[in-house]
């Protein structure tokens, strides 16, 4: 569903990305774990084609049609009512969101509000509604989890668990080894641009793996 | 450090040989019956605005090659042609007026080519401000090869409006359709000038180049101390 | 007739965009403003008994619309940066075209709006009869308006990024709007003189040939403007 081939991209001097492989089936989850600088926006931007790899080749089935993408920005437009921000969003993908949509993340009653007038939290949960408008097969989430609320990081979790459930692929990356880990069948670790372990979870909990990324990458 | 070398010895050549162009433009060229020694200024005056917008369409050919090969050579070179560029245009504009006061009565007319001129001037102004206003060195040198491609889009609908326009401009003797009307020892001077002009262009832009790469090389080293790399 | 895919993508853009500005409207508020204060400034810097109306007019107003255009175009791109959505926009499997031709129209409308309230102000400020030249003037407007609005959109794409993004893009655009706004004068004070219209043509060739070069151009460079 998702392949990456022998990538690499640098800036510059910094090799943000350096031979990383790999492939992510239908109802797999990837948690790609490292620290700041190690190189995940950068692979998850070439995995989205907005960033074309100096070397190697990513794939993703059905192209960027497929792909859902929450990041540490919401990109919502502020003055544009809930409603209007996630109508024009569907159109760029030719359709329009799914009538529970809103429910699935408790946002009903905010529908006609401008998303300026909105709380953080709230905000947040309108930002994981737009990253599903079109129903993508492949998500790609850049430290997802990074200041949701309880009720948004919840609302999360259900979703991304519901996604995998429909035989659907996810890749998240975050510096943040508490974070996904349950939600995750494969694990893999950055450093410098590159994997220094990637294996299936197999029923490693957070605290194991935390103790693994520890060893392997500081 | 060759290349800066080369690049100075180059200049250096380049402006003995100018010296030695006006030594002949003022002792062995016949003076110009209109309009007397200000004329003399010619032979400085339009091969400086060959050169001004000859360096732009160098540097819109680069910035194509470059947003095509990502080489950042291309953008070093872009890079040092519009300063080029940006020297040439200063020289017509700072000897377009001195001309202009004995011969138009003026200093400054708004003449389509003058004006045509800083617009050039304003144009690479423009290309090293976007420059020097983006940090980043890949996106710098993207918009900056927008940019340049513009310019150079732009210099002919500047020369159709030049033809357009009511012009107080002596009107082109050199390059134009029938044979040049210049006595030949003024075209052979002139010609010679052009030569000096164009090896002064190469030294100009040869320096520049091997000062970017240098400052490229220094900039990459303090990056690599601070721990960035 | 349907439209095609990259015509439609570039509506839906551009109708976000008038939409965002319909709501906060301070853009355009503060352009018409504008507008009004300039041409009022601009008649009582002017000496009536020296120069006719008809003569200063047509300058009076392209330098009006010049500075209005500036105001508009810095908007457009911000509008993107603010949140990050210029990601949502390069993610979305429309093509980059599409892109720049929604933020084109979103910005013609803008200055077509802020036009139709400087001519007819003009008109009324300085005595000057526009309704018999209105068909032919309306289309010296419009050619000389999407040439340099579709270069200005280019160039707020770029400037948008880099610090003193207001004072850069005049300094940038500038340069690129002499040549049609050299024509657009030309042509404007030949309909404001009565002139036939045959006298016109030739400007309007040169303002058609310079919106078909740089709309052009500009789609075909502004990928370069917002890849990474």
């Amino acid at each position: 569903m998702l392949r990456a081939e022998g990538l690499y991209h640098s800036f510059g001097r910094v090799r943000a990305l350096d031979d990383v492989s790999f492939t992510v089936n239908p109802g797999q989850t990837l948690a790609v774990f490292g620290p700041n600088g190690a190189g995940k926006t950068t692979l998850l931007k070439v995995l989205a084609g907005l960033i074309q790899p100096q070397r190697g080749h990513a794939h993703v089935d059905g192209g960027r049609r497929a792909i859902g993408w929450i990041g540490h920005q919401p990109q919502l437009y502020g003055q544009l009512t809930v409603n209007e921000n996630l109508r024009f969003w569907a159109s760029l993908y030719d359709t329009r969101p799914a009538s529970d949509l809103l429910a699935r993340l408790g946002l009903e009653e905010h529908a006609q509000r401008p998303v300026r007038a909105l709380s953080r939290g709230l905000v947040q949960r309108v930002a994981i509604a737009r990253a599903l408008v079109h129903d993508p097969r492949v998500l790609l989430l850049d430290e997802p989890f990074t200041g949701l609320d309880r009720i948004a990081a919840e609302a999360l979790s259900r979703l991304l668990s519901q996604h995998a459930a429909g035989g659907r692929a996810t890749v998240l990356v975050t510096h943040n080894v508490e974070e996904g880990t349950e939600l995750a069948t494969d694990v893999a670790f950055m450093r410098n641009g590159r994997f220094v372990h990637f294996a299936p979870r197999s029923g490693r909990d957070a605290s194991e793996i935390a103790e693994e990324y520890r060893h392997a990458v500081a | 450090m060759r290349m800066l070398r080369a690049g100075r010895w180059i200049t250096a050549i380049a402006l003995v040989l100018l010296a030695g162009v006006y030594v002949r433009a003022l002792g062995y060229t016949p003076v110009e019956r209109s309009q007397g020694l200000a004329q003399k200024i010619f032979y400085l005056h339009v091969p400086a605005a060959i050169w001004a917008e000859m360096a732009m369409i160098f540097v819109g050919l680069a910035s194509i090659f470059y947003l095509f090969l990502k080489d950042p050579r291309l953008d070093r070179f872009a890079e040092a042609s519009a300063e080029t560029g940006t020297i040439f245009a200063a020289i017509v504009l700072t000897t377009g007026p001195i001309w202009g006061k004995p011969i138009w009565g003026t200093w400054w007319s708004w003449d389509a080519r003058l004006t045509l001129t800083l617009f050039l001037f304003l144009l690479y102004v423009g290309y090293l401000l976007l420059r020097g206003a983006v940090t980043d060195p890949a996106m710098r040198a993207r918009y900056a090869a927008v940019l340049g491609i513009c310019g150079m889009v732009l210099v002919p609908f500047v020369h159709l409006s030049v033809y357009l326009f009511r012009t107080l401009h002596p009107m082109p003797i050199v390059l134009k359709p029938s044979a040049p009307s210049l006595p030949a020892s003024m075209l052979l001077t002139w010609l010679l000038s052009l030569g000096v002009f164009t090896l002064l262009y190469v030294g100009f832009v040869v320096q520049r180049y091997a000062l970017s790469y240098l400052r490229e090389q220094l900039e990459a080293v303090g990056e690599g101390e601070l721990g960035h790399a | 007739m349907p439209l095609p895919d990259s015509l439609r993508h570039a509506w839906y853009v551009a109708r976000k965009d008038l939409l965002v500005e319909f709501r906060s409207r301070t853009a355009i508020l503060a352009a018409a403003a504008f507008v009004v204060l300039v041409l009022v400034v601009f008649n009582f810097g002017r000496d009536p008994t020296a120069v006719s109306n008809v003569d200063l007019a047509p300058s009076i107003l392209w330098v009006t619309f010049t500075f209005a255009a500036m105001l508009a175009l810095n908007r457009a791109f911000q509008l993107e940066l603010e949140n990050q959505a210029i990601d949502g926009l390069l993610l979305a499997p429309i093509g980059r075209s599409s892109i720049y031709l929604g933020k084109l129209i979103a910005n013609l409308v803008f200055v077509a709006t802020i036009e139709i309230i400087g001519v007819p102000l003009l008109a009324l400020f300085f005595n000057i009869r526009i309704l018999p030249i209105i068909g032919p003037l309306t289309g010296v407007i419009a050619l000389a308006t999407v040439g340099f609005v579709a270069v200005g959109t280019l160039f707020s794409a770029m400037t948008v990024r880099t610090r003193f993004a207001e004072l850069l893009l005049p300094v940038l655009l500038l340069p690129f709007m002499i040549p049609p706004l050299i024509w657009a004068v030309l042509a404007t004070s030949r309909l404001m003189a009565d002139r036939p219209l045959s006298e016109i043509g030739g400007w309007l060739k040169m303002l058609a040939a310079y919106d078909i070069v740089f709309i052009g151009v500009a789609i075909l460079l502004f990928p370069a403007t917002v890849n990474e």
